[in-house]
């Protein structure tokens, strides 16, 4: 299990090569990467700003990930989330899982980014052509975090 | 008790954190964003739709009428929006 939170862009491929390096009973391992999108949540946008609460981004971060391992038969994990000045194109967040079966590793990804976007202390701030705005959550988000709590893991 | 705001929660303040002497019949979470409210327009307008604004005790997450107990810390901000 590991969290980091950075400024800095993240490898995805470099990540997940030295997640299981040297290893011989991983048989899948899945990663999902979110990108800043030009077309944001509040119109056409040109960069945002991603606000965090330092400490508990990352303790949130690692109970999440935590219930995941108790959930599924994991054999590693990594989420990475960037603050900060961000621009499209660029990646935002980055969530590895690793398992002996594809399943396993699929799902407990899915659980982690749909947790992650609900309980993980960060806020972005679109900038498009009235300047700066707040991203307002989303109802559909909660609902898929939701969905795991009727559904055993 | 030191207290954070973050997002809009802080714009709205004005501050990103504080120390405020809070009275003895304060006891809960609700009851800190009752008190700020009273403390002038900044936090009115921050807390004006408080059912919104979300909290943290110890950088935990907890419902408005959680004790304060022993926390040492209390944060407000609006729902997340990362990933």
């Amino acid at each position: 299990m590991a969290v980091r939170i950075q400024r800095e862009p993240f490898d995805a491929g470099a990540e997940i090569e030295r997640l299981t390096r040297g290893r011989t009973d991983v048989g899948a391992a899945v990663s999902f990467t979110g990108l800043c999108r030009a077309d944001g949540e509040t119109g056409t946008i040109s960069a945002m700003e991603l606000e965090h609460f330092p400490g508990m981004a990352e303790e949130e971060l690692l109970r999440i990930e935590a219930e995941a391992h108790a959930r599924w038969p994991l054999l590693g994990s990594l989420i990475v989330h960037r603050h900060g000045r961000l621009v499209p194109g660029d990646p935002i967040v980055l969530v590895v899982t690793l398992s002996a079966h594809r399943q396993a590793a699929f799902e407990a990804a899915n659980f982690l980014m749909d947790y992650l976007k609900t309980s993980a202390p960060f806020w972005k701030k679109e900038d498009n052509v009235h300047g700066g705005e707040w991203v307002a959550a989303k109802a559909s988000d909660d609902g898929a975090r939701d969905r795991w709590t009727t559904k055993s893991g | 008790m030191k207290i954070r705001y973050f997002a809009w929660v802080r714009e709205r303040v004005g501050r990103g954190e504080e120390e405020i002497a809070l009275p003895e019949t304060v006891k809960t979470v609700a009851d800190v964003v009752a008190f700020l409210k009273t403390q002038g327009a900044e936090y009115e307008t921050a807390f004006e739709n408080e059912k919104i604004v979300r909290a943290a005790l110890d950088r935990v997450h907890v419902k408005s009428d959680t004790p304060l107990a022993n926390a040492g810390e209390i944060a407000f901000f609006p729902p997340m929006t990362g990933g």
